[in-house]
């Protein structure tokens, strides 16, 4: 058979891409939740924020070891499938993923260790630290893969020579122009995401009548830090929206749909957009709403796809739809976290099953909004890879079609497997529950035991060695 | 001082290489050791002993990788399809192999596929960096700087030998780690298991260390020319007495001493294989020099990496320390 080898390699980017997505938005949320466990532990002494954080790192655990290995294929798929684009602008992106390596990934890995095992081993003030230090650690990774995805979107600070691009001036290239709206909007993305994951695992509590002192500060957590930041996340998104006008005004024309910049822009509510008539058909739409928001005047222009030739335009359907999805959903995160601020004022949040019932099935949509955000980003700015400098037809590998297809069905089979029982063990260590330290004993039998009966007598070398910070420290709670 | 930038840098990488062979070596050889262990609960005890360190091992993996792309971006654009295959078959094992970790402990009927996907994930992803290590040893086809060849050019008996090689070798490392980690059964057994991994070892580096020079003439020339082999002659023999070491410690019920000398017999190794191929990056055709990325760029990253570097190993050693000591039977993080 015969494949395109870019369009495969563009498929297969995309699927590994919007794999990995989904963990990283969870962990980043998850790792920052966890550790306001942890400190409200610390700060309270009372086991009931303990068990919860230790509930919610075992589902942190299995989360973060599929980010970390979908990330690793990531990483090199740079090389394998578009060695192109890393030779022609390497030596910009290049020391940025350098700098995540350095700063994010070796930081997060290694203290993920005390996070997951350390329960019983490091006094809690280092426990804390340590989860403190794996969300700040993922907090750098994404500032790092994400100022270099907002220099392929907004270039700067460069010169071209032969073909390839060289750095002139770094701060330019970090602080690249769409960069800092795209962390705040990622950032606070995944927090949201995360927030609502929190809240339904609450709801199912709640419902189910089950561990409700967890249930209840879960639900709490969830529901208001929900209200603050989504919208927030509007505020965000719409500047950031403004930016890419600025920037990559194309982009802006295909979510809009907008083919004529000569004429105000209409804010379509839906359509089909047609790209061989270049209009929309069965269009819904408010006159002169797009350049209300976009330039703030009833007969602002910007401009329109037909504006470049057609080799020159992104696809427009999938940022289109996939838009329209991300912003529904942000709409109904607030109204569903102002609901629940509502009913909580009223004392009636805990009771409201036709509240809580929707909240516990809804654990996903955050996700869906992350992954219809970055499938806007991204097919937006197509046909260009880096924009205005490499198109991603020029950036594939050498390699055969039929190897980059192959590869495909074996990551789509492996991906498969993974996130199926991947979905399946949360949702098992979800229904297992939080558990207090009798509980937890009993699980995880060999631990406690052997410490209990290690510890008073001095252990070989650990309990010789002295030192408080490994001395096997039972926490003042395990009784 | 720009001409000694890609030196640096291939010392960096370099030594990015070598710690993720040593440490996610002894990880990898522990999954190839798991088919030969007598009980299930023993197999619990071996994957216990690297559960808190694998991920920050397998992170080196990505500065390896990571660094090639910032510090040598051409030759990164060659090797990476050049050696398609095998890398992206490594990485789905890994994947396999590191959501074993977690899913093994959490599956109860399903329990025995994650011991399998353990196993069979670890072989898997050390038998392709052998391959990607003999591939990069017998060549790239390489013209206007670009990769030429086909799909498996890389399949050859060479590289086959390479990747068999490698997997002996980390059960050998993932052996004497456990020697160093565990007590009862498990260490007792795995303190056998070393003594014949050593051999097969030592088979392994022999032929590596004949076919090389035979096959490959750059590499004959660079031994056993003289002066070359008055000063590289200490490599071979180096070896041979750690192996030799290593064989006497197993017996002498020492504990730690077996998996250092272990290391020492990687790390000459891995000596004797920048001897063969030093300054080319890409035998026979890209050195260092050709595939180096702007100076400016390489300066940049130096700079982090120099003050990361230090910081880096020194909590990593802090981990390492924490959870030190033996690990009893039955006895977990978990
Ligand atoms: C907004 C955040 C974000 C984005 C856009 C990406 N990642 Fe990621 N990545 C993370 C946030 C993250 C994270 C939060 O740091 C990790 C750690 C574990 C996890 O679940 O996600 C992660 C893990 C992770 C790892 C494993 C790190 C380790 O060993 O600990 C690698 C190699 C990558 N990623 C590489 C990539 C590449 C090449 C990307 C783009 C093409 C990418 N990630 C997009
Ligand atoms: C993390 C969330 C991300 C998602 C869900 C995502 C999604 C996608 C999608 C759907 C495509 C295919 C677009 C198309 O072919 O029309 C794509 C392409 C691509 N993206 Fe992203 N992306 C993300 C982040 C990044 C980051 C951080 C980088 C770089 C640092 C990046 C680099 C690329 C490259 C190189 C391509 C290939 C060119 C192409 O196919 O268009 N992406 N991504
Ligand atoms: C509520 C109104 C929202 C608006 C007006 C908005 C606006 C935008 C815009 C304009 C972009 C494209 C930017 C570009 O490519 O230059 C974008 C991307 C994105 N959005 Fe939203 N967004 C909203 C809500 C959300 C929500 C609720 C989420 C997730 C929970 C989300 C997640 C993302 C992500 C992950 C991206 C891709 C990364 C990026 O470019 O920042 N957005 N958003």
């Amino acid at each position: 058979m015969d494949f395109d080898p870019v369009f495969v390699s563009r498929l297969q980017f995309a699927f590994t891409i919007i794999f990995h997505i989904i963990f990283p938005t969870f962990t980043i949320g998850l790792s920052a939740f966890i550790a306001t466990l942890c400190v409200m532990w610390m700060r309270t002494g009372r086991e009931h924020y303990r068990v919860l954080a230790r509930f919610w790192t075992k589902i942190f655990a299995v989360s973060f070891a599929m980010g970390v290995v979908s990330g690793v294929v990531l990483s090199y798929q740079f090389g394998t499938n578009w060695s192109r684009f890393s030779a022609v602008v390497g030596n910009v992106i290049g020391p940025m993923i350098g700098y995540e390596v350095l700063v994010a990934f070796f930081l997060e890995a290694t203290f993920l260790g005390i996070l997951l095992f350390g329960w019983n081993r490091v006094p809690p003030w280092l426990h804390t630290l340590a989860a403190i230090t794996v969300a700040t650690g993922t907090l750098m990774s994404a500032f790092w893969i994400l100022s270099a995805n907002s220099w392929m979107q907004t270039p700067a600070g460069y010169e071209m020579r032969d073909g390839i691009a060289y750095p002139l001036d770094w701060l330019a290239i970090v602080f690249n122009p769409s960069f800092p709206f795209r962390l705040a909007h990622m950032v606070t993305a995944a927090y949201l995401t995360t927030s609502f994951v929190v809240l339904a695992v609450g709801a199912r509590y709640m419902l189910a009548g089950t561990h409700l002192e967890h249930a209840r500060t879960m639900i709490r957590m969830g529901v208001a830090f929900a209200a603050i930041v989504a919208p927030l996340q509007l505020f965000i998104g719409d500047q950031h929206g403004l930016n890419t006008l600025k920037h990559q005004p194309l982009k802006i024309a295909a979510i809009e749909s907008h083919w004529d910049g000569s004429q105000p822009g209409e804010l379509v509510l839906f359509a089909w957009p047609d790209e061989t008539a270049e209009t929309n058909r069965f269009a819904v739409t408010i006159p002169h709403g797009a350049s209300i928001m976009l330039t703030h005047s009833w007969d602002g222009l910007f401009p329109g796809l037909a504006s470049v030739p057609p080799e020159d335009r992104p696809p427009v359907k999938p940022p289109f739809f996939a838009f329209r999805i991300m912003v529904g959903i942000g709409m109904l995160m607030i109204l569903a976290s102002w609901v629940g601020v509502v009913l909580w004022r009223r004392g009636r949040l805990f009771k409201a099953q036709w509240y809580l019932w929707p909240a516990q099935h809804a654990w996903w949509i955050g996700f869906v909004a992350v992954i219809s955000g970055w499938v806007v980003t991204e097919t937006g700015r197509q046909p260009w890879v880096a924009y205005g400098l490499l198109r991603t037809a020029d950036a594939a590998s050498p390699v055969a079609a039929n190897a980059v297809a192959t590869t495909l069905v074996l990551f789509v089979l492996v991906y498969g497997v993974v996130f199926t029982m991947g979905i399946y063990y949360i949702n098992r260590l979800i229904a297992r529950g939080p558990q207090d330290s009798a509980a937890e004993m009993l699980h995880s039998a060999p631990l406690a035991p052997s410490l209990s009966e290690v510890v008073p007598n001095g252990r070989d070398d650990r309990a010789g060695a002295g030192w408080p910070i490994r001395a096997s420290v039972k926490p003042a709670s395990v009784e | 001082m720009e001409s000694y930038l890609p030196i640096i840098w291939a010392a960096i990488i370099g030594f990015a290489v070598a710690m993720y062979v040593i440490l996610d070596g002894f990880d990898l050889g522990i999954g190839i050791l798991f088919p030969f262990a007598d009980r299930e609960r023993d197999r619990d005890q071996m994957m216990n002993s690297v559960a808190p360190f694998w991920d920050g091992n397998e992170t080196w993996l990505v500065l390896g990788g990571g660094g090639m792309m910032v510090a040598f971006p051409l030759a990164n654009s060659i090797i990476q399809p050049a050696l398609y295959v095998p890398v992206i078959v490594m990485l789905l094992a890994l994947v396999f192999r590191g959501v074993a970790f977690e899913f093994r402990w959490i599956g109860v009927t399903s329990k025995r596929h994650w011991t399998f996907a353990f196993a069979a994930g670890s072989a898997l992803a050390a038998f392709c960096q052998g391959l990607v290590l003999g591939g990069l040893i017998q060549g790239i086809d390489v013209r206007n700087g670009a990769f030429a060849g086909g799909t498996f050019d890389f399949a050859t008996p060479f590289a086959m030998l390479c990747g068999l090689g490698l997997v002996a070798g980390y059960a050998l490392l993932g052996a004497t780690w456990l020697v160093m980690k565990t007590e009862g059964p498990v260490a007792e057994h795995s303190r056998r298991q070393a003594k014949l991994l050593l051999l097969v070892v030592l088979a392994f580096l022999a032929i590596v260390s004949v076919w090389t020079p035979i096959a490959f003439e750059r590499i004959a020339e660079r031994w056993f020319s003289l002066p070359n082999i008055l000063f590289f002659w200490w490599v071979p023999a180096a070896t041979l007495l750690a192996a030799f070491a290593a064989w006497r410690w197993l017996g002498s019920r020492r504990d730690v001493l077996p998996f250092l000398a272990a290391i020492a017999m990687f790390l000459l190794g891995y000596l004797g294989l920048l001897i063969s191929n030093f300054p080319y990056l890409i035998p026979p055709s890209l050195t260092v020099w050709d595939t180096a990325a702007a100076p400016a760029t390489q300066i940049f990253m130096l700079m982090g990496t120099l003050v990361m570097l230090p910081i880096i190993v020194s909590y990593t050693i802090f981990v390492y320390w924490i959870f030190g000591g033996k690990l009893r039977e039955g006895e977990g993080y978990h």
